[in-house]
């Protein structure tokens, strides 16, 4: 049966980029524990708009966790409290009556805020250009049985593709460091036949990239992998190593 | 609304339709409808086609500008194909990546005839399966051709690295999909459309990394801009800045998905919208077909008012799962009050309704005749959870194949329902509930895509082609990247080819001052409303009556009603809409309220074409016309045709246009899905 609860929220607010931002309380009744945490805001936002107020701006679209698109540092935790899962497939029924819940965008000097919860992440558009592809026109393939793929090699790839390119690694990581998202795009090509041909190019191309656009450096803590909702693991990032250390060696 | 008030008893809407729509137009020669099928045998078709269609060589490729709107499976996988043969592309996303696009929310696989299974499938197979799901409303040639290319498909894409899921022996592996008797569903566990759209993200990347294709983000296309009759631009509202901008090229290409949040709640992303079609129609693109909208049968029920989207889980779940609601009232009204628990309805008072009604499909029919089952043992009062729910139950594959494998092959969906319902599937059946999910209907196109405007195409969801009444599971991904990748890429040469001589366009000309003057002024009224009402509180006051007299089950008397609320809602839009917040900078409650404008003209169209279909087909079912155990009654006498409807003004009625559906390879018949 449907449950509701109270909560006190603080959201940090900023105009632009170059703003200074602030927290701000709002309290909101009445929030049914089968509810999203972004249903929530919905609601937030609903009773701002009835109050002539300006929205919070925060980044959703698909709401199932597969775009990417949602954000949010919940409690100090990039995607919130609960492990392996997106903003947007968090729900209410995870917060207690009379809770305090603390909103702030990703924070990292890569992803600049544009307004209040919502921030830039083209950077990560910019390091899949630079090589996060295999070079090959449309309409000149193979039979796609032509080149088998074990399962085992098929299914790591998989889990390394898996990554939706949110930023909470970025977010997470006291460094500021892509290691994790470019270690992913790195390995599932890196594992698979038809990444083999470009495989040092990438790896050199990518990281260069990567360090141009003012993201950290990486110093193994691991916190990238911890918060990451879709649970790419660690050891992408020991693969990008050996790869980009392979592909300086053979320049 | 004109002398309605003798509808008691009426099923067939012929005699008032003069008073929704121009029907009688469509009959002067300036209204024949040119949908360009190549003609020979229809294996023949595309074939003939491509070797006889006029060509642009590379050199002059490099002097032409294509504007592509979205970057889902059909946009990316254009815009890139476009880039590699030279073009100079212009690609836009609302959202802040092209990764993000919806397509990157679809589950279950894609489809293609490559017959690896060796259970008798063939391009004809396809073909024919895709022509009969669709209730044979699509058009033949259309369908064959993205038959035809469906396994270049698949090989593209495992050329690009997308890790469809494999055999031991390292080949790929398959499932089966609604409505098909063979398994052709290639996958990537339940992330298929993620792993297609990155793979197209990822071409697209190359192409902009060359320079060939240039990516604007967070713009939205809020109109086209006309010369001389052909479209040659767009003007955008850049979401970030709140700025208008203007593109100009040679021609344009939408490809904005569908308008399934017309419902407010669907499976679509909260971004989704229809604006871009509405924009093509307000400039003379017919909209055909926009009936048919699917109402996908998986979805997590409805849990109350605040609720935002709705999650569709994979149609795949629909290989190993038995749907069934109780058998006897008492138990379902039991479930409902709490007392009892699915777990305590012993097997013989489960009643497994699609395995009892289509013994032949099974679980696996298509969506529509799922969909509606489930709504017509809801309506009888055989609903679990809140009345409007039936179970999706795992126990039977847990118990033939051990939950490890089932982990294995849906273990991500099942997280997935438990994280939103609390429940976990591997112990009690799943509840599930049918909800909006894909409009098979959109901008009308010919053969080679191109809408009734010269210059403009429409590939993907946001065109009508290729699924008629229905779609099959699986085949949205088919199409969309047929679309971009194989078709549109040569049949837009053909237009193209004589445009060489065309200078690039400035956006320096009357045209587009004009457009951009229309787009300040409708944005400036909408602002000057100073209402009392969000766009979201309007937007489900849409939504409730689109689902409810627009939805699942249509009758005559429902959608003339339903014509009249939308009106309402209408009035109150433009009476009681706040828009907080300034126009010239960014205002996400002013890109809702756009779109909730374009949206209200959608669904009263919808319900207008639903009004004149006297018949019920795949998704669209008139309660009138029903055979006597409740199957759709089809009228291919009066109704074997694309509805196209032509926009003569804000208040006029909408022109009806007629193209005849021809079917030469395949014998039509009734769909039966029980033997």
């Amino acid at each position: 049966m449907e449950k509701t609860i109270s909560v006190n929220l603080k959201i940090w607010r900023q105009r632009g980029p170059k703003e200074k931002g602030q927290f701000v309380n709002y309290h909101l009744d009445n929030v049914s524990t089968d509810s999203s945490f972004l249903e929530m805001l919905d609601m937030l936002n609903q009773q701002l708009v009835e109050n002539n107020q300006e929205p919070v701006v925060f980044d959703n679209d698909c709401r199932e966790g597969i775009c990417g698109m949602c954000s949010l540092y919940i409690n100090g935790h990039p995607h919130g409290p609960v492990q392996s899962i997106t903003t947007c497939q968090l729900h209410m029924r995870k917060f207690n009556d009379g809770d305090t819940i603390t909103i702030e965008p990703w924070r990292s000097a890569a992803f600049p805020v544009i307004r209040d919860l919502m921030v830039n992440r083209n950077a990560f558009d910019q390091i899949q250009q630079a090589g996060g592809y295999v070079s090959f026109n449309c309409g000149g393939a193979q039979d796609a049985n032509s080149t088998p793929i074990s399962k085992e090699i098929a299914d790591v790839a998989m889990d390394s593709a898996t990554c939706i390119g949110c930023g909470a690694c970025v977010a997470a990581c006291k460094n500021g460091s892509a290691m994790l998202f470019v270690s992913a795009k790195v390995s599932q090509f890196a594992l698979l036949p038809q990444g083999q041909v470009e495989r040092k190019r990438r790896a050199r191309a990518m990281v260069k990239k990567m360090d141009e656009l003012g993201f950290g450096n990486c110093t193994n803590t691991g916190a990238c992998a911890a918060e990451c909702p879709k649970n790419i693991p660690l050891s992408n990032i020991a693969r990008l190593n050996r790869e980009f250390i392979k592909a300086k060696f053979a320049e | 609304m004109a002398n309605l008030t003798n509808l008691e008893g009426m099923i067939d809407s012929s005699p008032i339709m003069k008073d929704f729509a121009d029907i009688e137009s469509s009959k002067l020669p300036e209204y024949q409808i040119d949908s360009k099928i190549p003609e020979g045998p229809i294996a023949e078709k595309w074939t003939n086609y491509k070797a006889h269609q006029k060509l642009v060589n590379p050199a002059n490729k490099r002097n032409l500008d294509i504007i592509v709107v979205g970057t889902g499976l059909a946009g990316a996988s254009a815009a890139s194909t476009l880039g590699e043969m030279g073009f100079n592309v212009k690609n836009f996303c609302i959202q802040d990546s092209p990764r993000r696009a919806h397509s990157i929310a679809a589950q279950g696989g894609i489809n293609a005839a490559k017959n690896y299974q060796n259970d008798g499938d063939s391009v004809y197979r396809l073909f024919y399966d895709t022509v009969k799901g669709g209730d044979f409303r699509s058009r033949e040639a259309n369908v064959y051709r993205l038959a035809e290319v469906s396994n270049n498909i698949i090989d593209q894409c495992v050329q690009q690295g997308v890790p469809f899921a494999r055999e031991y022996g390292g080949l790929l592996a398959n499932r089966s999909f609604g409505g098909a008797q063979v398994s052709r569903t290639f996958y990537a566990k339940g992330q298929t459309g993620q792993q297609l759209l990155l793979g197209a993200y990822a071409s697209l990347n190359r192409q902009i990394q060359k320079g060939t294709v240039k990516s604007y983000n967070r713009r939205e296309m809020l109109d086209i801009v006309m010369i001389d009759g052909r479209a040659r631009g767009i003007i955008v509202r850049n979401l970030v800045t709140g700025e208008l901008e203007r593109y100009a090229a040679h021609a344009v290409v939408l490809a904005t998905g569908g308008y399934g949040r017309a419902f407010f709640l669907s499976t679509n992303a909260m971004g989704c919208n229809g604006s871009a079609a509405i924009q093509a129609f307000k400039k003379g693109a017919y909209l055909a077909n926009l009936a048919f909208t699917q109402i996908h049968p998986t979805c997590i029920p409805v849990h109350g008012e605040d609720q935002s989207k709705l999650t569709l889980m994979s149609e795949s779940l629909r290989n190993d799962g038995r749907i069934w609601v109780p058998k006897k009232k008492e138990d379902a009204e039991a479930i409902r009050a709490g007392k009892k628990k699915p777990t305590d309805i012993p097997d013989e008072d489960r009643d497994f309704y699609l395995e009892r009604r289509y013994p032949a499909f099974g679980n696996l029919c298509p969506r529509d005749i799922a969909s509606r089952a489930a709504k017509e043992r809801c309506d009888a009062g055989y609903g679990v959870g809140t009345g409007n729910a039936v179970y999706l139950d795992f126990k039977y594959a847990i118990d033939r194949l051990g939950e490890d494998v089932v982990r294995d092959r849906y273990g991500n969906l099942f997280d997935m329902y438990q994280m939103i319902s609390d429940d976990n599937p591997y112990h009690t059946p799943m509840m599930i509930f049918p909800a909006s999910h894909y409009t098979m209907g959109g901008i009308w196109v010919d053969y080679e895509l191109q809408t009734s405007i010269k210059g403009l195409f429409a590939i993907g969801e946001c065109n009508f082609s290729d699924h008629g009444a229905n779609r099959l599971g699986a085949s949205a991904l088919m199409q969309g990247l047929a679309d971009g990748y194989f078709v549109l890429p040569y049949t837009m040469q053909n237009y193209l080819s004589d445009q060489i001589k065309v200078p690039h366009f400035t956006t320096d000309t009357p045209e587009f001052d004009a457009a951009e003057k229309g787009v300040r002024d409708r944005i400036a009224k909408l602002m000057a409303i100073k209402g009392t009402k969000s766009p979201d509180e309007i937007h489900k006051r849409l939504g409730h009556v689109m689902w409810n007299l627009v939805g699942m089950g249509r009758t005559l008397q429902g959608l003339v009603k339903a014509v009249d609320e939308i009106e309402e809602v209408r009035k109150e839009f433009y009476s009681d809409l706040r828009i907080v917040g300034s126009a010239d900078d960014l205002n996400t409650e002013l890109e809702k309220a756009l779109r909730l404008e374009d949206f209200l003209v959608i669904a009263k169209m919808m319900a207008i074409d639903a009004l004149n279909r006297n018949e019920s087909c795949g998704a669209h079912f008139r309660e009138e016309y029903q055979t006597a155990d409740g199957e759709a009654a089809r009228n291919d006498k009066d109704y074997m045709y694309v509805s196209c409807w032509k926009y003569t003004g804000d208040n006029e009625k909408p022109i009806l246009i007629k193209e005849p559906l021809k079917y030469e390879a395949i014998q039509v018949q009734t769909r039966n899905y029980k033997s």
